[in-house]
């Protein structure tokens, strides 16, 4: 858990951060978005002491990060930022192993730890182990920053725009490959983006943030339903809010009974993959498949009523 | 490539032969005497003149190299920020004056020999090397140093794991620069009696023989060059190994 407790930050005359007080639950995804200069990327820099306050205090699982040596706490904390930032001199391997090698752990177990890092974001470490990164694709460097973030099971992983730099398509997949992570080591993400696209899919909260101060922070769906100032309300995009409420949910939650024509539609897609397949092949309802078989179907209907802003 | 390596590599053969068997070359050089002067320099071993010359260069470089670059990691320390501009000015100075000013006011201090050569190169050859690691520790990739302070490593681990490995080349490039003025400037040591390939030279000058100046000028130019080559061949080397060749070199 982490407690940002009334936390200011200001150069010269301007307050950076102001007086944002927010709690992020363990185990959850706590995406920060703003536009530029909003102060989301100050705020998630003072988690891991990289900024020091102005005042205020933060609390990691009750513990003051203040009375912790920085590069104490930097080690136990995971740090993944735009442009990767690997070490351009230092193989793959090693980019991975840095925390682990900073901390002291044995050569055995950093291999290991390596190895299966690699393996997870699907890069084959006989053949990755021992590049320099210069020689990997962008999405590759993306995700062995990444994994470098998380060499040293961490609690806690901070992520600056991580995905900024990728095309669409990749940015998708490391999405899903960051969600997936995020459910197999349960740590606690805090995530700093501009995209409120990026932000309703991943968030399980979602701070908005402009010019220092915390304008709203509540469940996506909360934000999507009720925004708290017009900005926030436009970060979001007036005529994309019925989409961003049906790309909440899955399919699966939504079955009905009932037959329908044509190709299925998985029970794992969003509810808004399925209203715009319904849109576009103009059937008035989709059968849904689950493990290969046919278990209901999803109707235009019901999505409608879904998309619409709850009362 | 290929042609380049080796112009410089008969470059360097003709050079150790001539060193090794000066007399062999008497022919060509008594086309530049008059008056049956001598063809090849006879008032000392020319390979030992070279060998000193070089030793004194190295010695020079190498301390200049030292006290340089420690200047430079503490100026971009954060304790040490506040002295930049005040080294930076103090290694401008040494450039700034020449070095036959340099020999004159080190000779009351040091004597004749070869201690105001040093003395002098050394003051010399600070300011490329300063300049170049400054710029190398400043100009790192941002993305990399936030990630070096980020995943927890300490001052100190940052400097020797991260920021020199990656400004080594541009450091080199600024040795490489000293290196090269050293040699040329060494000669100039000759006039307060250091053993260096200035002698030549001068004992040309002074008695008239073209063939002398030539020798001694030539000796240095064809050393200055394979030495710049084989310091850029390796900064280029070193640039590959870091993964940096993308990056411009200084």
């Amino acid at each position: 858990m982490i407690e940002i407790d009334d936390i200011t930050k200001v150069y010269g005359e301007t307050a950076v951060v102001d007086r944002v007080t927010m709690t992020v639950e363990p185990r959850s995804i706590c995406v920060i978005v703003g536009t530029s200069g909003s102060g989301k990327t100050t705020l998630m820099r003072m988690i891991n002491k990289l900024v020091t306050p102005t005042s205020g205090s933060i609390r990691i699982d009750g513990e003051d990060i203040g009375t912790v040596p920085a590069y104490e706490l930097r080690r136990r904390i995971g740090y993944a930022i735009q442009g990767h930032g690997l070490f351009p001199h230092r193989t793959v391997g090693q980019n991975v192993a840095t925390v682990p090698k900073l901390l002291g752990w044995d050569k055995k177990k950093t291999a290991a730890r390596v190895d299966e890092l690699l393996s997870l974001f699907q890069l084959d470490p006989a053949q990755f182990r021992d590049r320099l990164p210069n020689e990997l694709s962008g999405g590759q460097q993306q995700r062995v920053g990444v994994a470098r973030a998380l060499a040293a099971e961490p609690n806690i992983l901070l992520m600056d725009e991580p995905y900024g730099a990728l095309d669409p398509v990749i940015r998708a997949k490391a999405q899903e490959d960051l969600l997936a992570i995020q459910r197999k080591f349960g740590t606690t993400i805090v995530l700093v983006t501009h995209d409120m696209e990026e932000a309703i899919h991943l968030g399980d909260k979602i701070a908005v943030m402009d010019s220092g101060k915390l304008l709203q922070f509540a469940r996506p769906a909360e934000i999507i339903a009720n925004p708290a100032t017009p900005f926030v309300a436009e970060l979001i995009g007036t005529s994309e809010r019925p989409f961003r409420l049906l790309s909440l949910a899955k399919v699966a939650d939504h079955i009905e009974a009932g037959e329908a024509a044509g190709e299925p539609v998985d029970a794992g897609a969003s509810l808004r993959d399925a209203y715009a397949e319904l849109l576009w092949s103009g059937r008035p309802s989709l059968p849904v498949r689950r493990d290969g078989q046919i278990v209901g179907q999803v109707t235009l209907g019901a999505l409608s009523k879904l998309a619409a802003r709850p009362q | 490539m290929k042609t380049g390596l080796l112009i410089r590599l008969v470059a360097l053969l003709v050079l150790v032969l001539f060193l090794v068997r000066p007399e062999t070359f008497a022919g060509f050089f008594g086309l530049f005497t008059k008056n049956n002067q001598p063809a090849i320099y006879n008032q000392g071993g020319l390979l030992d003149l070279t060998l000193n010359h070089l030793a004194i260069v190295a010695a020079a470089t190498l301390a200049s190299t030292i006290v340089a670059v420690g200047l430079a990691i503490v100026v971009t320390r954060p304790f040490g920020a506040e002295f930049l501009p005040l080294s930076r000015s103090l290694a401008n100075i040494g450039q700034t004056f020449p070095p036959v000013a340099v020999l004159a006011l080190a000779v009351p201090l040091l004597g004749f020999g070869t201690a105001p050569t040093l003395v002098a190169l050394f003051l010399y050859g600070l300011l490329p090397i300063f300049e170049n690691t400054l710029t190398g520790l400043t100009n790192l990739p941002p993305a990399v140093t936030d990630a070096a302070k980020g995943v927890g490593m300490t001052g100190w681990q940052r400097l020797i794991k991260i920021e020199l490995p990656l400004a080594l080349p541009v450091i080199l490039a600024g040795i490489r620069l000293s290196t090269v003025i050293s040699l040329a400037t060494a000669t100039i040591g000759s006039t307060v009696a250091a053993r260096t390939l200035g002698e030549v030279i001068i004992a040309g000058l002074l008695s008239n023989n073209t063939a002398f100046v030539l020798q001694g000028g030539l000796i240095v130019g064809v050393l200055a060059v394979l030495i710049y080559d084989a310091l850029s061949a390796l900064e280029r080397l070193l640039m590959a190994r870091t993964g940096q060749l993308g990056r411009a070199a200084a």
